[in-house]
């Protein structure tokens, strides 16, 4: 195989595809998760508004969702895809199955994190008369910040590893070179450079995020 | 009608391994201005029944009426407001970690609507009044324990209470910073005229800056009376038990001085 223009405007291509779907589906995936995790905070038997009932059917629909393997859900939700994106293969049609993979991780990532939240500043709040709103947003959210940061860099990183499998359905992106030239074409110095490349992407992504965690954390002198 | 009028107090916990009485028949009323304290053992219900004042916990029985209003019957909105006049401050402060020291005496305003530079002039104002105005734009995490409770406790006047619950807020102090801190109530409480509710196991703190007290033991209120009264010529042997422990701290401390 010869190192020629084609093969790096193929791996630039891959790069591009592969953070366009990860930073989509991380986007989607907290357009969902988020207030379904901030539910489940606030809705469990130590949250501000207990509702037992409401906790239990989220819990459970998470839980589901969390346990169907990644490969398996790809294939299960191809009509949905076809119906939102019009096909079921390339980097757009793979961000449904992303998306609906993170939303359930993302929820437990901002629940637990929400749960972190020392519980007497909550109640300090309720003792000024602040609203479930004003807490949900001002304490709980404010307060777990630098946690929901770095629950967002865990995010991209699980996320950017999905996207990498959705290859085997032809899902674009890096994964995709991968699998295509690595696995069917025996061309194992391109897939090393691909897995290289994800591996150098997971790590941006990770000092990136704890750079700006750390950043934001006031909780240490 | 007193300011405040607690009666016949019930709260119970209920858990499988079967149901804790933590409150039973409390009964007591404090005048508007008073400084009344709460004395007992740690596991007496001091908290419990402090949280009960305020409704952060719903009592199983009995009144909380404040000022001629019956806090249980109010609806949440209606309790929320109420609230607003009813400060607490809390043996860990409770201050918001990620925010500086004058937005943490902002956040009442916040919760009450004022305008921004509103509330950052008049917060300035308070932290000027507990002798924090060097420290507005600090952290909580870069303050002294008792930096923290004074940032609490301007964060309280914020919200302009009329009462002020003070749940073992010297406890994590040391001896000196106490004394500060309960100078600083007095001073408030002579101010503004705000009737407070001191909760503490330290008589020391009874002693000093309350008018009356009341003496809890296993959730229920076994003597009340004029602080000296109680101190001079205690009733009961709980009380007599807290004031002997007083007594022997003191020694101690003396002692170890020389």
């Amino acid at each position: 195989m010869t190192w020629d223009a084609e093969t790096v405007r193929m791996l630039l291509e891959g790069i591009r595809d592969t953070l366009y779907m990860v930073l989509f589906s991380t986007l989607f995936g907290y357009l969902v998760g988020m207030p379904v995790g901030v539910l489940l905070a606030v809705s469990d038997r130590d949250g501000i508004r207990p509702r037992r009932w409401l906790y239990r059917v989220l819990d459970i629909i998470v839980n589901l969702l969390r346990s169907v393997p990644f490969l398996i859900l790809l294939i299960l939700v191809i009509p949905l895809t076809k119906l939102l994106v019009g096909k079921s293969y390339g980097s757009s049609a793979t961000i449904v199955p992303l998306t609906i993979a993170a939303a359930p991780f993302i929820a437990r990532l901002v629940e637990s994190s929400l749960k972190e939240v020392d519980h007497g500043v909550i109640e300090a709040a309720q003792s000024m008369g602040a609203s479930p709103r004003t807490i949900i947003f001002k304490v709980l959210i404010g307060e777990a910040r630098t946690s929901l940061l770095v629950g967002v860099t865990i995010s991209l990183g699980t996320i950017l590893g999905y996207s990498a499998m959705a290859g085997v359905v032809g899902g674009g992106g890096l994964g995709d070179i991968a699998i295509r030239y690595g696995y069917y074409r025996y061309e194992t110095q391109i897939m090393i450079v691909t897995v290289v490349i994800l591996v150098v992407l997971v790590q941006a992504l990770q000092a990136i995020g704890m750079m700006l965690a750390k950043l934001l954390d006031r909780r240490r002198a | 009608m007193a300011f405040i009028e607690i009666e016949h107090l019930e709260k119970t916990f209920q858990s499988k391994s079967g149901d804790t009485e933590a409150l039973r028949d409390v009964s007591f009323s404090i005048e508007q201005g008073e400084i009344f304290g709460v004395i007992g053992l740690s596991g007496a219900g001091k908290s419990t029944l402090v949280r009960c004042i305020n409704l952060l916990e719903k009592p199983s029985g009995g009144r909380v009426i404040i000022d001629g209003r019956e806090l249980m019957k109010l609806s949440d909105s209606k309790l929320r407001l109420a609230r607003r006049e009813i400060g607490m401050i809390f043996q860990h402060f409770n201050l918001l970690m990620q925010r500086t020291v004058l937005d943490n005496v902002c956040f009442p305003m916040e919760i009450a609507g004022i305008r921004k530079r509103e509330a950052r002039e008049k917060a300035l104002n308070y932290l000027e009044q507990v002798g924090l105005s060097d420290k507005a734009s600090a952290y909580p995490a870069q303050l002294s324990g008792g930096q923290k409770q004074r940032v609490a406790i301007a964060r309280v006047l914020a919200s302009k209470p009329r009462i002020l619950l003070c749940d073992e807020a010297t406890s994590a102090l040391d001896p000196q910073t106490t004394q500060s801190i309960l100078r600083l109530l007095r001073q408030i409480n002579e101010k503004y005229r705000i009737t407070m509710v001191v909760i503490t196991h330290e008589m020391r703190v009874v002693e000093q800056i309350c008018d009356r007290v009341a003496v809890l033991e296993y959730g229920r209120i076994v003597e009340t009376g004029r602080t000296r009264e109680v101190f001079d010529e205690p009733k009961t042997e709980a009380a007599r038990r807290l004031i002997y422990t007083r007594e022997y701290t003191d020694i101690e401390s003396e002692g170890s001085g020389i």
